[in-house]
């Protein structure tokens, strides 16, 4: 009798192991991913300055935050940096992944250096394209002394267009990347019905156009989706690059965030702002994931 | 690359393919415009860049730079250098590659060989906690540091990163053990095998790829932060990217841009070298989390 006891807590001790073999990790992510959003979601409702403080305060910090010019700069930013970082590394992305899946001589070779960017850190890299693009002594300078005296470009130093340096970096970290996730997404087209289409008369315009882009879907929607997070999500490339500066001229709402909570003590305008990051990345990743891991097994 | 499964059957004619291999050509000089103004400016004299000499190959080589940026450049209050902040983050990266891999490996384990109602909602909520704006969990994570006792450390760091490294470690390794046959664990366990005796005997000893895609991952990720470091960090704590933020934006004396781009170089290094001797785990670390596996 003593014996099958023993063995029935053995096999639900068995039962339990799993379980208790996750819970660290998940307790851990509960708490200080899930806890602390929630924490973070409160203390946008309350008047948290230099500390957090939990005097409520309703939506006064919404309305404050609409209302700032600082923030309107990083969103109408964040609208241009998106819609040009994602078209440009789409484009670029999927030109070089269709250029390379031309049974290209070196591919291996040239491969690695459309992607080595994304092993590099993003304050490395601003680094290099801040004084690069600087015109006292980068590419503008250069070109001075090449005799091209006319030439200027200083629009890292230009309120209208530093935002736009700020795209040609990230889009130089990132586009590779995108490229590496088209080509596998053409590697794995049927030959076959390119085949048949061939033997039709097709040309590789119309190849392209009608067969093989539209079987890249799923490719285009990790692209997007990707792609749209890590826009989002760009801070360390704009504190390398510009510093948000010249001015507030390349805000972006995770440098706003950063500076009202840390250095301006505005926690309570910090956090509905992070709310609102959230809220957009969490629009777009939920829908995602379901998706993925639905599909899945 | 774990993609080169055929290649295409389209055809191009001579002119096509040279406009191809132009294009392609140009990209790749893009791509590495940058490394090269990082590598031929940070053995130059500081004269030869200001006087218009960034994109010429030095006239006098020197490593002084190097020497500079590693030993004794002004970073904040003190001419240490980089050393220091070096050190740091191998301290910050080994801790959280190793354990946040090892949880990754065993959370992947028991999602795919040991299912229960739920589990998928659970990693999804793991996996979800990679993709936050971590500017969510600032404000919080520097209070609980402080009440842990771990705030300005990089233990610390180390915490921070495995929590939000946990969610795509556990990911890698779910989607590889998922495609491991059922049947031998099954077996095994008629045997009498326990959990950890069948994890150990039979998954482990094959694991080795994708635990190196995720240590690759981990590891360049944790190395590259920026955003954690410079809200938990203190100058003691501080690792190498917040270091060379401070040096490089260092507002007093004289710009050295040689300096910058030596330190540049020294944070980019284990990184750079880890994608060179391993791309392919890196690539393939890279398109797991984007891809359908």
């Amino acid at each position: 009798m003593a014996q099958t006891a023993e063995a029935d807590f053995k096999t639900r001790l068995q039962n339990w192991i799993p379980k208790l073999v996750l819970s660290p990790s998940l307790a851990v992510i509960l708490v200080f991913v899930y806890g602390f959003i929630l924490f973070s979601v409160y203390l946008s409702f309350t008047d948290s300055r230099l500390l957090p403080s939990y005097g409520w305060v309703g939506w006064e910090n919404y309305s404050k935050l609409w209302r700032l010019s600082h923030w309107e700069i990083s969103l109408t930013n964040m609208g241009i940096f998106a819609l040009l970082y994602i078209t440009l590394c789409t484009a670029i992305g999927l030109g070089l992944a269709i250029f390379l899946d031309q049974k290209i001589r070196g591919e291996g070779l040239l491969r690695p250096l459309y992607l080595y960017p994304m092993a590099l850190s993003f304050i490395v890299t601003g680094t290099a394209w801040k004084w690069f693009l600087d015109p006292g002594i980068g590419l503008e300078n250069v070109m001075h002394t090449w005799g091209w005296e006319s030439f200027k470009f200083d629009w890292i130093k230009n309120r209208d267009f530093a935002i736009y340096t700020v795209v040609l970096a990230a889009v130089w970290q990132t586009s590779g990347f995108v490229m590496a996730m088209f080509l596998a997404g053409l590697r794995g087209i049927d030959n076959e019905i390119l085949k048949a289409a061939q033997m039709d008369g097709a040309s590789n315009w119309n190849l392209y156009r009608r067969i093989i882009i539209p079987q890249l879907r799923p490719a285009f929607l990790s692209a997007f989706v990707i792609l749209s997070h890590l826009a989002i999500k760009t801070f360390d490339l704009v504190i390398a690059l510009t510093g948000g500066g010249p001015g507030r001229a390349t805000e972006l709402p995770a440098t706003f965030m950063y500076s009202y909570t840390f250095t301006r003590n505005q926690m309570g305008i910090g956090a509905a702002s992070a709310t609102i990051m959230l809220m957009a990345i969490a629009s777009i990743m939920i829908p995602y994931l379901y998706s993925e891991l639905r599909e899945k097994r | 690359m774990s993609v080169a499964t055929q290649d295409t059957a389209i055809r191009t004619g001579r002119f096509t393919r040279t406009l191809i291999y132009v294009v392609l050509i140009l990209f790749a000089l893009f791509y590495l415009l940058p490394l090269y103004v990082m590598l031929v400016n940070s053995v130059k004299p500081l004269d030869e860049i200001t006087g218009g000499g960034m994109m010429s190959l030095p006239d006098a080589f020197t490593l002084e730079p190097w020497k500079q940026a590693w030993a004794s450049a002004q970073i904040g209050v003190e001419p240490t250098g980089l050393k220091p902040y070096f050190w740091n983050s191998i301290k910050m990266v080994v801790p959280a590659v190793t354990i946040s891999t090892v949880l990754g490996a065993l959370n992947g384990y028991v999602l795919t060989k040991w299912r229960f109602k739920g589990d998928t909602i659970l990693f999804g909520l793991m996996l979800f906690a990679c993709f936050i704006p971590f500017q969510i969990v600032l404000i919080p994570m520097a209070r609980m540091l402080g009440l842990m006792g771990l705030a300005g450390s990089t233990y610390g760091l180390s915490f921070v990163h495995i929590v939000f490294g946990i969610g795509f470690t556990t990911l890698y390794f779910r989607n590889y053990y998922a495609v491991f046959p059922t049947e031998l664990i099954r077996a095994a366990q008629i045997d009498g095998a326990g959990f950890f005796q069948i994890f150990w005997r039979i998954l482990l000893p094959s694991s080795g790829p994708i635990a190196v895609v995720s240590v690759i991952w981990q590891f360049t990720n944790i190395w590259n932060d920026f955003l954690f470091g410079a809200s938990f960090a203190d100058a003691s704590s501080q690792p190498m990217t917040v270091a060379l933020n401070n040096l490089v934006q260092s507002s007093t004396g004289v710009k050295e841009y040689n300096v910058h781009f030596a330190g540049a170089i020294l944070a980019a290094m284990p990184t750079l070298f880890v994608y060179i001797v391993a791309g392919r785990y890196f690539v393939r670390g890279l398109m797991a989390g984007s891809v359908k596996g």
